[in-house]
């Protein structure tokens, strides 16, 4: 079986990637997160789940700061990547969402070619010197997004015409052509079909080896799937936070135990 | 299972079983509401569809006969006893020769054309060469000052007719209605079929119309709204250089950067509040600001277009931001995601795919502004503005002229019919601006408009 097949791969480092300290968020008057400390390994899969709202897209979206564009959004506590706080007020948060790249729920490439599609960060970012170099760049990631092969001969059609995975498969391509060192994911595979869907998870299994890969989802099955670490969050709250097979298994909150059976969500 | 297994007997109060096959009386209600609601609204189209046609109808009927002038062939002898008494071709000498000077060439000429056409009339050549318009000498002056050397010949000329002999070639005097009136008489109008009948006297197409200045009130056959157009023209070009840039900046702004709070909602109120502030308004404005106040030039296209650009901003600003906001925040967040800046994600990605709406926007805009006269009354653009076209760009800006939708107003408010025939005609060339504009505006929304 695959499922176990991935459980059986070694955690090649236990280094801590994102460390989270009594993280608080608030949309206005709402407390979305409350209190949530977690340690993110390096060149792991953690998968963050729970019921709707209860804040784990808006966790994801601290790591990379993209809460910065909500103008109601306030965000307290301590979040450190290779020991570095991100909040710091020296942090140009443009410069952290070049390191930390971000897949959307919804694909959304550009509409533009697909080539353009890829190209677009290296260039803004200034990664290549030259056409030839640029064009290496972006055959690399769509060979690490899974999809060089379906595109290669039409790099220049719209990224859009794209069937629904295929465009999934792009966006993870645009963020991996950065060369980001952690990649959070918005619930990825919630618009895509189960093919697509098991496209991605073995796309995000293979990142793993180079990346911290944070995904959000709803579905318990896919954390199962490509997660080595699960967080459950419930309310606000970080519920609780372990290795994936004992959260499954034999989880220690009540209301751990209640979600993944489906009592709660 | 207890449904199942309880009698139908037990069900208490079950409606009565209704047929499919006929109506019951609520639905039969609600059908006649429908077909009622379909028919109130296709006799509100039709009776908008009537309006429509009803104006189209009109102002072409009215409107075409300002681009016909009725032209009148002539030879007319160039005396050299008249023209240049020394005879010794001197220009300077030549243009001491006035317009009067030359009147009396005309009732020459008039004179023997009669003779020729052996055509018996009371009509003294001074009485004949009135059915000229007033205009011909200035025609013959021209052209003899650019041919000194013609002095002496005798040339052919297509001059215009007075707006009288026009209005009854063209059916609108007739021999009925000039009873009253100084400018023709019966024996004129007996002239004019004599000349129509030998072919020297035609209706024809009249580009002058189209390329020409206004003209005084007693040569409504020579006025053109050429210069007006010419006016529009410029004031346009400042307004689009103004306002597309100052209002996409400002929607960019708002849209994109500014926080949410109640100073940009005050902001955002207020610029609504602006689209709907009477034109005139503005205009008061643009004459207290830039001709009292910064001392530019009264009735200048620059003044005009700066005026129109204040009208033009909340419409821009409106539509900008309306387009900037129909696109989708999963592009934004696309951008910003892979590490672009909020400039770049906003000027990369998000402007790109408003541009058809900013466009449209835009074009609606300056169309409205083309149309507007209200304002043009407060700093000078509307009445009798009779300039040449302007030779440069400065002087396009500076100096005095008109608008299109001026010089339609200036032209249906004098007495003369033959002014209101070409207020008709202004404002066929108006609506085909203003037709091409909008669909202008429909091409680049259809060709540039992008799918995501």
């Amino acid at each position: 079986m695959k499922d176990s097949a991935l459980l059986e791969m070694d955690v090649t480092t236990k280094d801590i990637k994102i460390a989270a300290r009594d993280v608080q968020v608030y949309y206005g008057d709402t407390h979305a997160i409350k209190d949530v400390s977690v340690d993110i390994e390096d060149k792991t899969v953690t998968a963050l789940i729970g019921p709707s709202g209860c804040g784990k897209s808006t966790f994801l979206r601290c790591i990379n700061r993209m809460n910065d564009t909500i103008d109601v959004c306030r965000v307290s506590g301590d979040i450190r990547i290779d020991g570095e706080d991100i909040y710091d007020r020296k942090v140009d948060p443009v410069q952290l969402r070049a390191k930390v790249g971000m897949v959307f729920q919804k694909p959304n490439p550009f509409p533009k070619s697909i080539y353009d599609n890829v190209a677009y960060g290296p260039r803004i970012h200034g990664l290549a010197r030259n056409k030839a170099e640029l064009d290496e760049i972006v055959e690399r990631a769509l060979k690490r997004g899974a999809i060089w092969n379906e595109v290669k001969d039409r790099l220049n059609a719209p990224g859009t015409g794209l069937s629904g995975g295929q465009q999934q498969r792009l966006c993870i391509a645009r963020a991996v052509a950065t060369e980001p060192e952690v990649l959070l994911m918005d619930e990825p595979c919630s618009a895509l079909d189960p093919i697509a869907t098991a496209q991605v998870e073995e796309l995000i299994d293979e990142l793993r080896r180079d990346y911290s890969v944070v995904i959000v989802t709803h579905s318990m099955q896919q954390a199962a799937r490509v997660s080595q670490r699960t967080a459950f969050f419930h309310l606000g709250n970080l519920v609780e936070f372990g290795e994936t097979d004992k959260i499954f298994t034999s989880p220690e909150d009540p209301r751990t135990e209640s979600y993944i059976t489906g009592r709660i969500g | 299972m207890t449904d199942i297994s309880s009698s139908p007997a037990a069900a208490p109060k079950r409606k009565p079983r209704q047929s499919l096959l006929t109506q019951d009386a609520r639905t039969a209600k609600r059908n006649r509401a429908e077909t009622r609601f379909k028919l109130y609204g296709i006799a509100a189209i039709a009776i908008g569809l009537l309006m429509l046609a009803i104006l189209l109808v009109t102002i072409v009927s009215r409107g075409t006969g300002a681009f016909q002038q009725t032209f009148i062939t002539l030879d007319v002898p160039l005396l050299e006893a008249k023209l240049d008494k020394n005879g010794n071709r001197n220009l300077a000498e030549i243009k001491k020769v006035s317009t009067f000077g030359y009147a009396p060439l005309m009732a020459t000429a008039m004179e023997q054309k009669v003779a020729e056409m052996g055509f018996q009339t009371p009509l003294t050549p001074k009485e004949m060469a009135q059915m000229l318009s007033k205009d011909s000498p200035a025609t013959l002056r021209n052209f003899v000052l650019e041919n000194p050397d013609a002095i002496g010949t005798t040339v052919s000329f297509e001059l215009l007719t007075n707006s009288r002999v026009d209005g009854y070639i063209k059916g609108r005097v007739t021999r009925d209605s000039i009873a009253n009136d100084k400018n023709i008489n019966v024996e004129q109008i007996d002239l004019v079929d004599a000349l129509y009948g030998d072919g020297s006297l035609e209706k024809r197409f009249n580009l002058a119309f189209i390329t020409g200045a206004d003209a005084s009130d007693a040569r409504p056959e020579a006025a053109g709204i050429g210069v007006a157009m010419i006016g529009s023209l410029f004031m346009m070009l400042v307004v689009l250089a103004l306002a597309l840039p100052i209002g996409v900046a400002a929607s960019i702004y708002l849209e994109e950067f500014a926080p949410k709070n109640w100073i940009t909602d005050i902001i955002e109120v207020n610029i609504s509040n602006l689209a709907a502030v009477p034109s005139i308004v503005f205009g008061i404005l643009g004459l207290a600001v830039f001709i009292n106040y910064m001392h530019l030039p009264n009735s200048a296209p620059l003044v005009g277009g700066l005026v129109l650009t204040l009208m033009t901003l909340p419409t821009i600003i409106i539509s900008t931001r309306a387009s900037l906001k129909s696109v989708p925040p999963s592009i934004r967040d696309a951008a910003l995601g892979v590490g672009a800046s909020k400039m770049q994600s906003v000027f990369h990605h998000v402007l790109p795919l408003a541009a058809p709406g900013i466009l449209t926007g835009t074009i609606i805009g300056l169309a409205q502004a083309l149309g507007e006269t209200a304002p043009l009354l407060l700093i000078g653009m509307v009445g009798f503005i009779a300039s040449n076209p302007p030779d440069s760009i400065a002087s396009g800006l500076l100096d005095p002229n008109s608008a299109m939708p001026a010089q339609i107003y200036e032209w249906a408010k004098r007495a003369d019919p033959a002014f209101y025939e070409r207020a008709w005609g202004g404002i066929i060339i108006l609506l085909v601006f203003l037709i091409t504009m909008n669909a202008i505006a429909v091409m680049l929304r259809r060709r540039f408009e992008r799918r995501w």
